[in-house]
C-alpha cells in the first residue's frame, strides 16, 4: 500500500491589517501543499509558523467548542478548527481561497476582530438564568428530559459570532441585537426554572434593535457551526410575544396579524390592504410614490378585482378552528 | 423524456403586484410543452409573517395547499422563493413528526381533506434545470442573449436554509430512483449532485448556468446570494433599502445590463423601489430587473407582450 501523502497546491489570499501601524488593509498571498485532512486552523498555523510570525488570529480549544477561531473563507463563515480545506475547494470550485476576518470593519489585527458590540448586545438580553433559588437547597432542582428538549438546541451556542457577523441586518443596522443574542434570549425564556421571560421579551420586542427588524434571510441558520438555528428561535420569540400578550400594536405586529385577516377574507393576500393595515391610514402615505409607479404599470389590483381562493369556505373554517393565538 | 406536468401554486404576488410573473410562466411552460394545472384552491403561504403570529395556523393552511397538489397526484410547482420555503418547511415538519401531522390532519378533516405527504414541491427554476434540462433548453434558444451581461440574483429562500432543501431533495431523489435506491440514495454524492436545487448557498450556480444556456454572460458579483431585505420593508425600511441598494449597485458596478431573479418578492424590491433606494444610497440606480421566466421567454423568442414586460417598473429598454 502506498504511503505517499496526497496533497493539493492551494493559494491563500489573506487579509492583513494592523490597526496600530497600517493605514489601509492589504492582502498577502501564501502558496502551500495541503493534505485532504487539513483544517482551516492548520492553514492559519502554517502561515504563522512557516511564512510570517506576525500573522495573528484567535485560537484556543481546537475542538469546536470555544468559538475563538471563526473567520470567513470566500465569504463563508467557518469555525477554523472544524472546517476542512478540501471541502471548501470543492464548494467554491477554485484552488484560491480568500481568508478574511469575520468583520473587516472591526479588525484589530489580521484575523482578530473587536467583538465588543457582540458581547454588549449579548449582555443586554440577560443571557443568564434568573430564578428564586434557595441558597442552601435540600434537594436538587430537577429538569425533565421533555423540559430540556424545549430549549431546542439553543444551549449549544458557543458564541462564536458566525451568525452575528453574517447577519445582513447587523451589517446595516448597528442597533440590531443579532441572531446569537436572540437565540440566547430564547434559551433562557424556554428554561422552566427562569423567571425573567417577560423582561427579555420586553427587551427584544423593540423596533430597531429587536426581533422585528430581522430580514429573514436565514444567513444565521446557514452560518451556525452548531445547528442552533437562530432564526428558528427568532420566530419562537415572535410567537412568545403574542402568546404572552406582550406584542405591542405597531407596524410589525399588525403586519404579521394582517396576514390572518387577509387570508380569512380572500384566501390570498390583499397586498395593498395589508400595507394600509400595517402602516395605518397616515403611515401608508409614505408608500404613495411606489404605489403610483405600480399603478401606472398595472400592478395594483383594485378591491373590486381582488382575486379569491376557490373553496374559500374551507379556509375560513380552518382559520376559525385552528387559530390558537389572539391579538 | 416523460411529459412534464405540475400543479402550479402561484402564491399571491403573481396574482396581484407581479401579474407579469404568471403571464411569463404560463407562456414559457406552453412553449416548452410543460403542462401546468393551476391550484386555484390554494391560499397564501403566510410568507413567514403569519408564522410569527400563529405557527400552527400556517402549518394547517400550507398543508391544505399541498393536499390539493396531492389530489391531482402531481408535484407542486412554485414560482416564489418564499412560497417554496414555507411549503417545504411545512412538508418536512409534518413528514418528520407523526404527532404534528395528526394534529394538522385533525383540522383538515373538518373540511374533508387529508395531508398524506405524497407530492414533492419544486421551484420553477429547478424544474427547468433538473426536470426539463439545460441542454434541451439551450436547443430551444432562438434569440440568444449573447449581447447581455446578466446579473443573477438568487434570493434567500431557494438556497437557505440548505439542509431543509437538501432533505427534501434527498426524498425526491429516493422516490426517483425507486426502491432499489433506498438508503444508498441519501448518501450518494453523485446522485445528489444531479439535482441543482442541492446547491451550496455560498456558491449557488443554477441561475448562472441557466443564463449561460441562454447564451448570456453571467455577471460575477458578490451580492448574488445576498438578501434584498424584503421581509423588513415595512418595519425597517432603511435596512431593507440599503440591502436592496447594495445589491443593485454591486450588479451595476460589475457591468450588468440587467438583473434576473426567481423570486417575485426580490423583484418587487429590486424593480419597483429603485427610485427610493437611490435616495438612500446617494447614487442613481437604473437597471432592468427581469423575472426568471421573462428572461427565458425572451431567449425562446416569445412575444414580449406575452411576457408582460410592460408591467416592469424599471424600463426593459433593450427589447
Amino acid at each position: 500500500m502506498s504511503t505517499e501523502r496526497i496533497t493539493k497546491k492551494l493559494t491563500f489570499k489573506t487579509f492583513r491589517f494592523n490597526a496600530e501601524t497600517d493605514f489601509l488593509p492589504y492582502f498577502k498571498t501564501y502558496e502551500m501543499e495541503v493534505g485532504k485532512d487539513e483544517l482551516v486552523l492548520d492553514i492559519l498555523n502554517r502561515i504563522k509558523w512557516e511564512f510570517d510570525g506576525s500573522f495573528s488570529y484567535r485560537r484556543s480549544c481546537r475542538h469546536g467548542i470555544c468559538g475563538s477561531c471563526s473567520i470567513k473563507v470566500n465569504g463563508k463563515p467557518v469555525l477554523s478548527c472544524k472546517q476542512n480545506v478540501w471541502e471548501l475547494v470543492e464548494i467554491f470550485g477554485t484552488d484560491t481561497l480568500l481568508l478574511e476576518p469575520q468583520s473587516k470593519k472591526r479588525v484589530v489585527k489580521d484575523m482578530i476582530i473587536d467583538k465588543k458590540d457582540f458581547w454588549d448586545k449579548h449582555k443586554a438580553v440577560k443571557p443568564w438564568l434568573e430564578a428564586e433559588i434557595d441558597e442552601h437547597p435540600e434537594a436538587e432542582i430537577r429538569v425533565s428530559p421533555e423540559e430540556a428538549e424545549a430549549l431546542l438546541e439553543a444551549d449549544y451556542c458557543i458564541q462564536c459570532g458566525n451568525c452575528y457577523y453574517a447577519c445582513p441586518a447587523v451589517e446595516v443596522n448597528e442597533e440590531f441585537f443579532g441572531p446569537a443574542q436572540f437565540a440566547k434570549a430564547f434559551r433562557f425564556n424556554a428554561d422552566v426554572r427562569d423567571t425573567a421571560k417577560r423582561e427579555r421579551l420586553e427587551t427584544v420586542r423593540e423596533m430597531g434593535p429587536g426581533i422585528w427588524d430581522c430580514v429573514k434571510c436565514f444567513e444565521c441558520a446557514e452560518a451556525c457551526p452548531k445547528d442552533v438555528d437562530p432564526i428558528g428561535k427568532i420566530t419562537k420569540l415572535h410567537n412568545q410575544l403574542f402568546e404572552e400578550g406582550l406584542a405591542q400594536d405597531n407596524v410589525a405586529t399588525r403586519h404579521a396579524v394582517g396576514f390572518k385577516h387577509s387570508i380569512k377574507k380572500h384566501g390570498l393576500l390583499d397586498e395593498g390592504e395589508l400595507v394600509r393595515y400595517s402602516e395605518g391610514n397616515i403611515g401608508v402615505m409614505k408608500h404613495l410614490p411606489e404605489a403610483i409607479a405600480m399603478f401606472k404599470k398595472g400592478k395594483i389590483v383594485m378591491p373590486w378585482n381582488m382575486p379569491k381562493s376557490k373553496n374559500l369556505d374551507e379556509i375560513k373554517t380552518l382559520i376559525k378552528t385552528s387559530s390558537k393565538v389572539k391579538f | 423524456m416523460a411529459e412534464l406536468k405540475y400543479a402550479l401554486y402561484t402564491g399571491c404576488t403573481a396574482r396581484e403586484s407581479t401579474p407579469e410573473l404568471l403571464m411569463s410562466t404560463m407562456a414559457v411552460a406552453k412553449k416548452l410543452g410543460i403542462e401546468l394545472i393551476l391550484l386555484d384552491e390554494a391560499s397564501c403561504c403566510g410568507a413567514s409573517h403569519l408564522q410569527d403570529f400563529d405557527d400552527f395556523l400556517s402549518l394547517v393552511l400550507n398543508a391544505r395547499n399541498i393536499c390539493y397538489a396531492e389530489k391531482q397526484e402531481l408535484p407542486m410547482l412554485t414560482i416564489c422563493n418564499t412560497c417554496q420555503l414555507n411549503t417545504v418547511m411545512t412538508k418536512e415538519r409534518l413528514d418528520s413528526d407523526e404527532n404534528l401531522k395528526s394534529q394538522v390532519n385533525e383540522k383538515l378533516a373538518e373540511v374533508g381533506l387529508e395531508y398524506k405527504g405524497t407530492s414533492s414541491v419544486r421551484h420553477f427554476l429547478y424544474a427547468i434545470i433538473d426536470d426539463y434540462g439545460l441542454d434541451k433548453l439551450a436547443e430551444q434558444v432562438v434569440k440568444p442573449l449573447n449581447d447581455f451581461n446578466v446579473a443573477a440574483f438568487y434570493g434567500c429562500h431557494n438556497i437557505r436554509p440548505s439542509h431543509i432543501h437538501h432533505v427534501h431533495n434527498a426524498k425526491v431523489i429516493e422516490k426517483d430512483v425507486g426502491e432499489g435506491g433506498g438508503e444508498q440514495a441519501f448518501d450518494t454524492t453523485e446522485l445528489l449532485a444531479r439535482y441543482n436545487d442541492n446547491e451550496n448557498p455560498y456558491n449557488p450556480t443554477s441561475l448562472d448556468r441557466l443564463i449561460e444556456a441562454l447564451q448570456g454572460k453571467s455577471v460575477d458579483y458578490e451580492s448574488k446570494n445576498k438578501c434584498c431585505g424584503f421581509h423588513a420593508d415595512l418595519q425597517s425600511p432603511k435596512t431593507a433599502n440599503r440591502l436592496t441598494g447594495t445589491a443593485l449597485l454591486d450588479a451595476i458596478d460589475n457591468d450588468a445590463d440587467m438583473m434576473v431573479t426567481p423570486c417575485p418578492l426580490c423583484h418587487l424590491n429590486m424593480d419597483v423601489k429603485q427610485h427610493t433606494v437611490a435616495k438612500e444610497m446617494g447614487r442613481d440606480i437604473s437597471l432592468p430587473v427581469l423575472h426568471l421566466p421573462q428572461l427565458i421567454g425572451l431567449a425562446l423568442g416569445i412575444d414580449p407582450k406575452e411576457l408582460g414586460l410592460k408591467h416592469n417598473v424599471a424600463e426593459v429598454n433593450f427589447v
